[in-house]
């Protein structure tokens, strides 16, 4: 037994802990290894780019959701929230407005759906699960309505540079979609671990009690989470509208789940309190590399669905069997 | 049934909590077990009932080694726990709870309800109890759950019933009625292992006591052949002095004043009011509503009319972040859903309140913050491995530190202490006291809500006493007897009432 000092004792090489702080990095350079064996194309830079591209989607989704798991909350509405507001900035778009007003346009009706969600879960005192399983089913017919359940495109959107330059461009070689979601990356990374409240969204998840006792502003804090969520939805709706030079009106659908397996692959706990946003974008790595490397090895999209479930399974479960011992 | 305790030791990682305890219970016997906060009770404890796995040692019961493979097989060899922190399912009646996973069934299969209201009944009885059994467990006194978890003892047919702190959170009379029971037992030949802080209580309950430090026992004694100074010196490993050090305030200015303050049905027409560096003490039996009244002044809970003025102004308090902005500050009595973050750091919940101070072009200052919870930790000779480990993997009296280092650091002007010293070692208390001291040196004014009414004669100014939710009346602590509070705490006048 020490008492505290000023300085902390010193820690022991302890490879146990080692492992289950790296549990997840190792297991993608397992999959990654696997994979390559199978395929060596898989390790062609090209084919690592269009991972990451790939990926950038659900990983800029699965930044916002892992601030409202760490809350011990869930947001199902991302998909819709993804859909409506990629709808409704490829019609603006069209209708002739500037693509940078359009875009954050977009951006805002997001945050304004995540705010809504925040609003409803923290002043109405609702389950997270139930509200944002009505708004999601609200928002996606919202979207159908909005377009009479057709595809938006335009040849405005397609000769606008910029809307063109959200999912397709380069920059310095890399596809901007990478590089969205290494900003989107950093800025979350500061926001959770640099700032009050990053802290406070800790402390909300810890224990709501003792967190407004200590002073913190549960409502507005769970407000600002969800808001979050929803602006990083939208985000990637723009990302999906430029890609595929339209709005679908199906766009997203079941992102929220990929979102959420990334979260939980990442080590975050769903009981909130616990987690890291690094966790969360090696989480969607490997569901990236999963379906990247299946789709190389020629595995059917019926397979690939058991074995994404499979993975996700033996994760969550060695990550309950860590946390006992 | 005579049980020993042989050289168990046990450490988590590299904190060695236990190295070698010895302890011999005989039947029949209130053995006392005494010691600092983190000195290895409990975790003794919990080994010797089969929570936690001793790493050396053994474990004898009338002479016969045990094992166990859990601690359903403790129950099986007649050893009962009743823990520091009760866990009832506190909507579930008070018949669920004491049957839970050993329910009765009737030949069909079904549950046989009736059957176990009777055995529910009979036990309480035999304890001189009549709790209703069919209201639901949340909806009773500590005191009456803890003869429930009795009851639920001798239902298990235990022959020793380890008490961890339990008169913690009981009132004078409800002590006075577990010592009762334990003495009836007693004559039973049951034994009890008795975990306490309160020195006074072990002279008047136990035959024998061991004193443990650091993981050690380092005595036993016959109670009625030692003195509590040796005791107390035992356990701090040095003199502490007189339990309390005096008092010399300044008193300055009103800090804060509350006037008319009612919460329909829980107060009503409360006025009091505290000065810069001086300590108001709040007695009352548990239930007056002495901790209802600072919730709401805190902000917690709604106030339905009346006003609080901050040196001479009128301010408005809803939530605990506006509390907090007054520069308030409130050490709630439930540590565990509202003083802490279990499963989060010491640092981050030392950190907490003070979060919005440590900002420095909008993002923390990590070793600012690193520098300050260091600082309050040692200062509170909070014992721990790190500020990094979880506050949840502390000792009872050290997490209860940490709670108070947050809101001394949180540089409250206002400081409301539920409580301050409850599951705290004697050592600490002494340096809780001390503590006060200084902070009313530097003109902090401190509310101190206590139910230890030594502690409230010796540390307060003025006393103020509460019963049924009004102020029956505010006495200078000087001259003050307990019989003059206890008077005024069950109804009654005096007339040295003071300002
Ligand atoms: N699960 C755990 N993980 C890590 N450390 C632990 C755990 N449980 C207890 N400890 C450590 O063991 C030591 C002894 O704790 P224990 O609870 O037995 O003390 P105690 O004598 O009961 O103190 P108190 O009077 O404050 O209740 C403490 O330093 C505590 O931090
Ligand atoms: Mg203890």
């Amino acid at each position: 037994m020490q008492q505290v000092d000023n300085e902390t004792p010193k820690k022991k090489f302890d490879f146990k802990q080692i492992i289950s702080k790296m549990g997840t990095v190792i297991a993608l350079l397992i999959l990654v290894l696997v994979v390559t064996i199978a395929n060596p194309g898989f390790l062609q830079p090209d084919n690592l780019l269009n991972l990451l591209r790939q990926t950038s989607i659900n990983a800029i989704i699965a930044f916002g959701m892992t601030f409202v798991i760490l809350t011990g909350g869930i947001d199902l509405s991302v998909g819709s929230i993804l859909a409506f507001t990629g709808a409704v900035t490829a019609s603006t778009i069209g209708s002739g407005t500037p693509a940078w007003l359009a875009i954050l346009f977009g951006l805002l009706l997001g945050a304004l759906f995540g705010c809504l969600n925040g609003f409803i879960i923290a002043y109405g005192k609702a389950a997270a699960f139930i509200a944002t399983l009505a708004t999601m089913t609200i928002f996606r017919g919202a979207t159908y309505v909005f377009t009479d359940g057709n595809p938006i495109s335009s040849n405005a959107l397609n000769n606008s540079f910029l809307f063109q330059y959200v999912g397709r461009g380069y920059l310095f070689g890399i596809p901007f979609p990478i590089i969205i979601m290494v900003v989107a990356f950093l800025i979350w990374f500061v926001v959770l671990n640099k700032t009050a409240f990053g802290r406070k969204t800790y402390a909300l998840g810890g224990n709501e009690r003792a967190a407004f006792v200590a002073g913190v502003n549960t409502n507005k804090t769970t407000i600002l989470i969800y808001t979050i969520s929803g602006l990083m939805a939208s985000l990637a709706g723009m990302i999906l509208t430029s890609r595929l030079s339209s709005a679908q009106p199906d766009a997203g659908t079941s992102y929220e789940m990929d979102a959420i397996a990334a979260v939980v692959l990442g080590g975050t706990s769903l009981a909130g309190g616990k987690g890291r946003i690094t966790g969360t974008l090696v989480g969607a790595l490997i569901i990236g590399t999963l379906n990247n490397g299946m789709n190389l090895l020629g595995i059917s999209s019926f397979y690939q669905q058991i074995v994404k479930g499979v993975v996700i399974l033996i994760a969550v479960l060695l990550d309950r069997k860590k946390n006992k011992a | 049934m005579k049980v020993e305790l042989k050289n168990i030791s046990k450490s988590f990682g590299e904190n060695h909590v236990l190295e070698g305890v010895d302890l011999t219970v005989e039947p029949g016997e209130v053995h006392s077990l005494v010691g600092e906060n983190g000195a290895g009770k409990s975790t003794l404890m919990n080994i010797f009932t089969g929570l936690l796995k001793s790493d050396g040692g053994e474990i004898l019961v009338d002479g016969k080694a045990v094992h166990y493979s859990g601690p359903l097989d403790a129950e099986q060899h007649g050893i009962s726990f009743i823990h520091q922190e009760m866990n009832n399912f506190a909507e579930m009646s008070v018949v669920d709870n004491m049957f839970l996973s050993k329910e009765l069934r009737t030949k069909f299969g079904l549950m046989d309800q009736k059957t176990m209201i009777k055995q529910a009944n009979h036990y309480l009885g035999e304890l001189g109890s009549n709790i209703d059994v069919l209201a639901p467990i949340g909806s009773l006194t500590v005191g009456n759950q803890q003869m429930i978890e009795i009851a639920k003892s001798l239902m298990t047919n235990a022959k020793v019933i380890i008490m961890d702190e339990p008169t913690a959170a009981l009132t004078g009379n409800e002590i006075k009625q577990l010592f009762e029971v334990v003495n009836k037992l007693r004559a039973k030949g049951v034994s009890f292992i008795y975990i306490s802080h309160r020195m006074e209580e072990i002279f008047k309950i136990a035959d024998r006591v061991t004193v443990m430090r650091d993981g050690v026992s380092v005595a036993t004694y016959k109670v009625a052949d030692v003195a509590m100074k040796q005791l107390v010196h035992d356990m701090v490993g040095r003199d502490i002095g007189s339990f309390y050090p005096d008092r010399n305030p300044k008193i300055g200015k009103v800090a804060l004043e509350a006037k008319h303050l009612k919460e329909n049905g829980v107060f009503d027409d409360i006025n009091f009011e505290v000065h810069d560096g001086e300590i108001l003490g709040f007695s009352g039996l548990m239930g007056a509503g002495r901790t209802e009244i600072m919730r709401a002044i805190f902000g917690i809970d709604k106030l339905t009319s009346g006003e609080i003025l901050l040196d001479g102004k009128k301010v408005s308090i809803h939530t605990p972040e506006q509390a907090i902005r007054h520069n308030i500050g409130f050490l709630t009595e439930d540590r565990k859903d509202e003083g802490l973050i279990l499963e989060d750091s010491i640092y981050n919940n030392i950190a907490l309140p003070s979060i919005e101070g440590f900002k420095k072009h909008g993002l923390i200052d990590d070793k600012t913050i690193d520098d300050f919870v260091k600082m309050l930790m040692k200062r509170l000779t909070v014992k721990a491995m790190g500020a990094d480990v979880s506050a949840g993997s502390l000792s009872g009296g050290n997490q209860q530190k940490v709670v108070l280092a947050k809101w001394v650091g949180s540089g409250a002007r206002v400081l409301i202490l539920d409580e301050p010293t409850r599951g705290v070692d004697v050592g600490a208390k002494r340096e809780i006291y001390e503590l006060m001291n200084e902070l009313t040196d530097r003109n902090v004014a401190i509310i101190m809500i206590s139910s230890d009414l030594p502690e409230v004669l010796s540390m307060s100014d003025r006393i103020a006493v509460v019963y049924e939710g009004r102020i029956t009346g505010v006495v200078d602590a000087k001259g003050a007897t307990q019989d003059m509070v206890m008077t005024l705490a069950t109804g009654g006048t005096v007339n040295a009432t003071s300002r």
